[in-house]
């Protein structure tokens, strides 16, 4: 298994590849389009994050001692930034979660999506990712 | 004519680049740039006669109160008021809202109806629903078609002699509807209401002449219209403001003040409370002069043109749907490309130097009345240019070939 540490190097390499920032967003956007990224029966209203500008969904749920996390969003290019974020803390413990941070997506170009006063939902995302993790590790115990 | 290279000139923000790329500032709506002159004016404050004002027998202090009292002179002249002191000034329309909501709190009786419209702000909309909350009062609606227009006939059926308020914007900030506000007031009027306007989106394109309007309070803040933020004003009739208990308690609205008994000072100080922003008010008058040098006339004719020369070119591309199609709107164009969501758009634009607003422009009912999550809003001003528009055009043609 990879650890997260390594997926976030291997993701920084792929977009070192990109010359401009229109290649950048246009893998974030193809990204965003292929994922199937969220069963319908868990896209409710309970496991939705207000971003006020798009919506987030979350669900999250343990296997053996690993979570899997699967997400989606109205708009097209915070669903390509779940897609990175999701591939980074899906399948993997809940310490290793809670121990991860995101400083990854400062390196490939997208720090702005990760502000807090945007208005996308991803900062609460994250928030909810992490809390999914401490339940689960208190679970584990 | 206005000679666009010129004004441009007056705004140092404009020669900046966003993300490597000359700025295209297209959110104009949500605050307006500004000018050499005002940003002098806000220097020369701060350089030159800083003081507190109404209190100070020193030169500052009284250079400063001059000032400031003039700034209010300026905002009369400009509205067209009977008196200065009808000019309350404020830190903007929001506060000044509810100011006018706080005060028709002692008014209204349970049973009283107060009307608002389907295009408000929710700044617009939250202080009355908080009244009714208080008083019992009720909250109606005029609805609006699919034009974003307010429908005229219902809000007929709507008065009655229960009406005690009528709470409408000039123009609408979403959709940039111009309200037929002189119908309003009339119709109000006839039925004994009260009418107050939000004239935060009107006042950066047209003059209005409140005794003309016979309008009883009118609202807005100075960021939109070349001032700085955190100013504006309420203007309300003598009588109404003279019917209405003080807003805030502090210094600067108190006649006398014993532990027994406060009188309150005159108009307008009975609603300033606390230091004001000194800076901000005399910015505020200097913003309006700049613009009327400019001449409102000759603005609204070139914002028309950009207007409609950016209308004809974003419906050039297929599958951009405009929102708010009345006849009389303003530089405004809100709208959307099928199937993509306007956060997407507005995301890539920024990455161009290109900013507008997406989202639902705090106007919810609207958005929920078109069953969309909001619009891209562009809203054009006197210092922006066609090219500005051809770029525009060119971002959301590109937007949409990377995003479909
Ligand atoms: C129609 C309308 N009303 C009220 C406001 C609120 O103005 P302010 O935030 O300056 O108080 C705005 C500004 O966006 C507006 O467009």
């Amino acid at each position: 298994m990879q650890s997260i540490q390594e997926i976030q190097a291997e993701i920084i390499e792929e977009f070192a590849m990109f010359e401009d920032w229109e290649e950048r967003y246009q893998y974030m956007i193809d990204l965003g389009k292929d994922l199937p990224l969220i069963e319908t029966q868990f896209k409710t209203d309970d496991n939705i994050i207000k971003g006020c500008q798009s919506k987030v969904w979350v669900h999250a749920e343990l296997n053996d001692d690993k979570i899997a996390f699967t997400a989606d969003s109205d708009a097209i290019i915070t669903k390509g930034i779940i897609a990175i974020l999701i591939r980074t803390f899906s399948n993997q413990h809940p310490k290793a979660i809670l121990e991860a941070n995101t400083v990854f997506i400062d390196d490939i170009g997208l720090k702005e999506h990760l502000s807090p006063t945007r208005a996308n939902g991803l900062v609460s995302m994250i928030k909810q990712l992490k809390m999914y993790a401490i339940a689960y590790q208190t679970q584990l115990k | 004519m206005l000679d666009s290279n010129k004004i441009r000139a007056d705004f140092p923000i404009l020669s900046r680049k966003v993300n490597g790329k000359p700025l295209v500032y297209f959110d104009n709506a949500a605050t307006s740039q500004t000018p050499q002159q005002v940003i002098d004016v806000i220097v020369d404050y701060y350089s030159n006669y800083n003081a507190n004002i109404h209190r100070g027998v020193h030169t500052l202090s009284q250079e400063a109160t001059d000032k400031y009292e003039n700034a209010r002179n300026t905002i009369q002249t400009h509205f067209n008021a009977k008196h200065a002191y009808e000019i309350i000034l404020t830190s903007g329309t929001t506060e000044s809202i509810n100011l006018v909501a706080h005060g028709f709190a002692s008014i209204l009786d349970k049973g009283d109806e107060i009307i608002v419209s389907a295009l408000e702000h929710h700044s617009n909309i939250v202080p009355w629903q908080i009244l009714c909350e208080k008083t019992g009062a009720i909250l109606k609606v005029i609805p609006m078609n699919l034009e974003g227009e307010l429908e005229m006939d219902s809000y007929s059926e709507l008065l009655s002699d229960k009406t005690k308020l009528v709470f409408v914007n000039h123009i609408s900030n979403a959709l940039g509807t111009i309200n037929p506000i002189e119908s309003i007031i009339e119709q109000a009027h006839k039925v004994g209401a009260a009418v107050l306007i939000d004239g935060a989106q009107a006042c950066p394109h047209v003059k209005p002449d409140v005794q003309a309007l016979d309008v009883d309070f009118y609202v807005t803040s100075a960021h939109k219209v070349c001032g700085p933020t955190g100013i504006g004003m309420l203007y309300g009739k003598e009588e109404w403001l003279t019917k209405l208990p003080p807003y805030q308690g502090g210094g600067e609205m108190i006649d006398e003040v014993s532990f027994e008994k406060t009188t309150y000072a005159g108009l307008p100080h009975k609603f300033e409370a606390g230091t004001p922003n000194i800076c901000g008010g005399i910015a505020f008058g200097a913003a309006l002069d700049y613009m009327n040098a400019i001449g409102f006339d000759t603005i609204a004719e070139y914002e028309n043109e950009l207007l409609a020369y950016g209308t004809k070119r974003l419906l050039e591309i297929e599958g951009l749907k405009i929102y708010g199609t009345s006849k009389n709107k303003t530089s405004v164009i809100s709208f959307n490309l099928k199937g993509i969501h306007p956060y997407d758009v507005g995301t890539l634009l920024d990455k161009m130097g290109i900013a507008v607003r997406t989202g639902h422009h705090c106007a919810q009912p609207i958005m929920t009345f078109y069953n969309i999550p909001g619009t891209v809003r562009a809203s054009f001003a006197f210092y922006n240019t066609k090219e500005e528009i051809d770029a525009l055009v060119e971002g959301v043609k590109k937007s949409k070939m990377m995003l479909s």
